[in-house]
């Protein structure tokens, strides 16, 4: 017996599969390069969120054109996963569709298979119209021009592919079943391949083994290119939706979070029994001062990270966005970008230097994100409330806005000035404390 | 019109040995914006009426700090948070209610991990349970067949799932509730969030506000209610920028009641 297809596919798969846990390792590492954050609470609301969110795709169908044919997709890649099963098995025991004795079962199975590969075709199609033909407006702000662009399109012409590998491989394996051909016995009901038969007739049973076995290889392997594909794309949502739903705030989403450091400072104001020149204890550590806010992807918590790896640019908070809306500089989608390049950049330059990150004279702030974009937004939460995978724009923002005003004292000259009357008389407009009731006899 | 309204201050009440059931958080718009100081006093007139054990901190009130915190200045919100903690817990304030949406998230959301918890309502949210409790009626008419649209406060609907309390109050006016194709969850800003009521507007090719009131102008409204009094400042202005101020009236959903009432 001829083991070399077997000792190949083997060779293929662990390459495959060890690039991309490879990368996979490198993600986790670059994601918890963020601070610490407790998102652990809650289980049983947290599993029910992900169950509806991620894998019940229930926003995604707040827009129902694109929800629908996003659940096709995302329905046909689940399912479709079964047969990569059974490829890998045939792959390595040198066997033929192995599960052709599940019977009936498997009949339906590969009918099924066959019908979501179409549908998924048909989807993908509209996508790809909606994209360069329609030219949807969200696809086109100035973040996307370029390389995300360019994915968007990538990921397309490989689902297309490797559906039509699928079929094809069906097609010419019924053929070959029809005409009664040795080791290929009749398993399997075709719906859609059954079509290719007419083309293939003709064809020599050795030319229609050829093309059975080479859209067989280039199927599995094409999976296996996608699969490493997804670290460079921004396709890693299919994978992160999942993480990144469960770990999304629970809270109401008007309440941001109160800065724990700074509370211990205001405490230790308003105490008028600190003394503010006390010294540190023997022996204690003198804390190190905390750093208000973010300028830097290492100054955001580990999930604002992971938002940003699952961000897969559909732009739905950008388009709800009423800044972007009125032709402001925010889009929270480049937010996510900005912040998912400035990570890859953090994590390339920790590779290059034996996993220490040196000094690049870079941050977010400034040479991705820039005040204007910070200074835009109203804080609605429209970005949030629009995002299918729970992602928190707004959390970004706030915690970079924080360290413009905290840090750098360089909040607009109007906001300086607000703050400056709430601070002095309670108020955010120069109106004095004891006039607060006035309006009661006026 | 009518008497004089009551406001007692939580002060006063303290002297008298008196606790109130609700605290009346008027906010810095409610206190000093000319606009703002009308809904104030429909929504004191409201309260009289339906004989609400109520107080306001009055000069001991002060900024919650909202402003601040959306600014990115969380040192100035804690101050000012702590601060009013103080207060509010000095009285033993149990209940809040306030016709702000801004001070109703901070007090709500932003106040108990400071250690001050409170059970705060929104006024819409109060005026409902007056009326289902039959403290308040509304001998509708006056608002009959007009046709009314909801703007949404983003601090009320998507950032505590408020949307129903003021839309109940509208329909209890036998009004015509129309909705703007932006509503409820997806209901778009007025503009002025996050402290953008404080600034200019970044460079854009719009203002916000002007985007928005279109929206609600295309319902073709006779009355646009807001829940909030930024909103209510941004939309207003949008009408007259849309030269819109003879036909469409801005009102608070409290203003809308109290003149049902004839308050």
């Amino acid at each position: 017996m001829n083991y070399i297809p077997q000792i190949l596919f083997a060779i293929i798969l662990l390459a495959g599969i060890g690039y991309f846990a490879s990368n996979i390792k490198k993600l986790v590492r670059n994601i918890k390069l963020g601070q610490a954050i407790d998102r652990t609470d809650n289980k049983s609301q947290r599993w029910a969120n992900m169950a509806r969110i991620a894998l019940g795709q229930q926003k995604m169908v707040v827009r129902p054109i694109a929800g629908f044919l996003h659940v096709i997709v995302y329905v046909g890649f689940i399912i479709i996963n079964i047969e990569v099963l059974e490829i890998i098995i045939d792959g390595l025991f040198g066997t033929h569709r192995v599960f052709a004795s599940l019977g009936s079962v498997y009949n339906f199975l590969i009918g099924s298979f066959e019908i979501l590969a179409f549908l998924v075709i048909v989807s993908v199609t509209i996508f790809w119209i909606r994209r360069n033909v329609i030219k949807l407006k969200r696809f086109f702000y100035s973040e996307m021009r370029g390389w995300p662009k360019s994915d968007g399109n990538i990921i397309l012409y490989f689902e297309v592919v490797l559906m039509l590998l699928f079929l094809t491989m069906n097609g010419a394996d019924y053929t070959l079943q029809l005409a009664g051909a040795a080791h290929y016995t009749q398993a399997g009901a075709f719906p859609i391949s059954q079509l290719f038969v007419p083309l293939f007739e003709n064809f020599s049973e050795s030319t229609l083994i050829i093309i059975e076995r080479a859209a067989w290889w280039l199927h599995i392997t094409g999976i296996l290119i996608f699969l490493n594909y997804l670290y460079f794309s921004k396709h890693l949502h299919i994978l992160l939706a999942f993480p990144n739903t469960w770990f999304a705030n629970l809270n109401p989403k008007g309440q941001f979070d109160n800065l724990e450091s700074v509370t211990n400072e205001v405490k230790l104001m308003m105490d008028p029994d600190a003394d503010p020149f006390a010294m540190p204890e023997e022996g204690e550590v003198e804390d190190v001062p905390e750093k208000f806010g973010a300028s830097d992807v290492t100054d955001l918590n580990w999930v604002q990270l992971l938002n940003a790896y699952t961000c897969t640019e559909c732009g739905r908070c950008t388009s709800e966005c009423p800044a972007s809306q009125t032709g402001k500089k925010l889009s929270p989608r480049k937010i996510m970008m900005d912040t998912r390049d400035r990570l890859e950049e953090v994590g390339k330059n920790m590779d290059a230097n034996k996993g220490v990150f040196v000094d690049d004279g870079k941050q977010l702030l400034n040479n991705y994100i820039t005040p204007e974009e910070l200074w835009a937004c109203t804080t609605c939460n429209a970005c949030v409330e629009a995002c299918p995978v729970s992602i928190s724009p707004l959390s970004i923002i706030m915690d970079m806005r924080r360290y413009l005003v905290m840090e750098q004292s360089a909040a607009p000259m109007e906001l300086n000035n607000m703050m400056g009357n709430v601070e002095n008389n309670g108020a955010p407009w120069p109106y004095n404390q004891m006039d607060r009731l006035n309006w009661k006899n006026e | 019109m009518s008497e004089a309204i009551k406001v007692p201050t939580m002060a006063e009440m303290m002297a008298e040995g008196k606790t109130p059931e609700v605290l009346f958080w008027v906010g810095c718009s409610g206190s000093f914006d000319d606009r703002a100081k009308k809904i104030t006093k429909a929504f004191v007139k409201l309260l009289n009426k339906a004989q609400v054990d109520f107080a306001v901190l009055g000069t001991e009130e002060s900024c919650t700090g909202d402003p601040a915190k959306r600014s990115g200045n969380e040192m100035l919100f804690q101050m000012q948070a702590m601060t009013n903690i103080e207060v509010l817990n000095g009285y033993e304030i149990k209940k809040i209610v306030t016709a702000c949406p801004h001070c109703f998230n901070t007090l709500k959301n932003e106040y108990p991990s400071l250690g001050g918890s409170y059970e705060v309502v929104h006024h819409t949210q109060f005026l409902r349970s007056l009326l289902e409790e039959g403290k308040l009626t509304i001998e509708g008419g006056k608002f009959k067949g007009k046709r009314i649209t909801f703007h949404d406060p983003c601090y009320l609907g998507r950032a505590n799932d408020v949307y129903e309390a003021p839309r109940a109050l509208i329909q209890k006016l036998d009004a015509e509730l129309v909705e703007m194709k932006n509503c409820k969850k997806r209901g778009l800003c007025c503009g002025a969030g996050g402290a953008q009521m404080f600034k200019e507007p970044e460079k854009g090719n719009k203002d916000i506000n002007i985007e928005r009131t279109e929206q609600a102008i295309e319902t073709k409204p006779d009355i646009i209610a807001a829940g909030c009094p930024f909103c209510n400042t941004m939309l207003t202005d949008g009408v007259k920028g849309k030269d819109k101020e003879g036909t469409v009236e801005v009102m608070d959903v409290a203003e809308l009641i109290a003149n049902a009432e004839d308050l």
